[in-house]
């Protein structure tokens, strides 16, 4: 069986399910400023998927987001900043590692390395449309199609 | 009692009548603001156009919303971008906040610099050209 982040989060959320390890559930955003803001341009990532030190620095340069300008001001900022690093995943670096972009994760480019050929790539566009292929990515399931 | 089911109303009711606007509305205010009528050709340039001074990844508005105002881009993570042609896209330039927001965050992507009163004036007068 894999270990992954996923995996390790599924059995704790479904121990007992009957096929957990088929599972990868991570639970998804519910707050409300953090799904209307961070959907205007992509798919709202589940918190979990980076540790609290990595959204404290993703929120704290907006202005330059993966080579884009998404600056966001005052109490909407901070709130969603607040609620990502509350909800945000264990710290699995041993230094001082700030990891931004989920896609150059290890257990990321594992999961996905052999499994997605290049014209699933091409449909998706980037890494960062999760929902291209997991349709329920959404919801936090992100079982393979 | 009576005042906590009022709230949602007025709640609801408050942003959009604080914010709405209408491509003809924010032409005209962009316009005075700028001084001087806009043009719809300067509009189309400016859009169109490749700049040198914004981020690397999005050289020009067409990176998203490709060159046809009235079809449907596509951000660089594979969302979709809704038509900005208001004839294809009524939501379009109705929400002076959201307006403001995206030129603000697009200028400096695309350009470096917030855009001027005349050249959201320019653009606006292009896109509603449609």
């Amino acid at each position: 069986m894999k270990i992954t982040p996923f995996l390790a989060v599924a059995t704790i959320a479904l121990s007992g399910a009957a096929h957990s390890d088929e599972m990868e559930y991570m639970p998804p955003v519910t707050h409300a400023a953090t799904l209307e803001e961070c959907s205007a341009c992509h798919m709202v990532y589940p918190a979990g998927f980076l540790p609290p030190q990595s959204w404290k620095v993703m929120m704290g340069t907006l202005d330059d987001h993966f080579g884009e300008d998404a600056g966001l001001y005052g109490e909407t900022r901070a709130e969603i900043e607040a609620y990502l690093v509350a909800n945000a995943g264990r710290d699995r670096s041993k230094g001082s590692a700030v990891p931004l972009r989920i896609s150059d994760l290890p257990w990321f480019r594992h999961e996905h390395e052999e499994e997605v050929s290049k014209r699933q790539f091409e449909k998706a566009k980037s890494w960062a449309n999760c929902n291209a292929c997991h349709k329920q990515a959404e919801q936090g399931i992100f079982e393979d199609d | 009692m009576k005042y906590l089911l009022v709230l949602p109303f007025a709640l609801l009711a408050y942003p959009a009548a604080a914010q709405s606007t209408s491509p003809a509305d924010l032409l005209a205010q962009y316009s005075a603001e700028a001084g001087a009528e806009a043009s719809a050709e300067r509009g189309q340039a400016l859009f169109m156009a490749n700049h040198t001074g914004g981020k690397p990844d999005t050289p020009s508005c067409t990176t998203c919303h490709t060159t046809d105002p009235k079809a449907t881009g596509q951000a660089r993570t594979g969302k979709p971008v809704e038509p900005l042609a208001p004839s294809s896209n009524p939501e379009r330039f109705t929400d002076v906040k959201f307006v403001e927001k995206w030129f603000g965050r697009n200028c400096n992507s695309v350009l470096g610099r917030d855009c001027t009163a005349a050249e959201k004036a320019d653009v606006l007068a292009w896109l509603d050209s449609f």
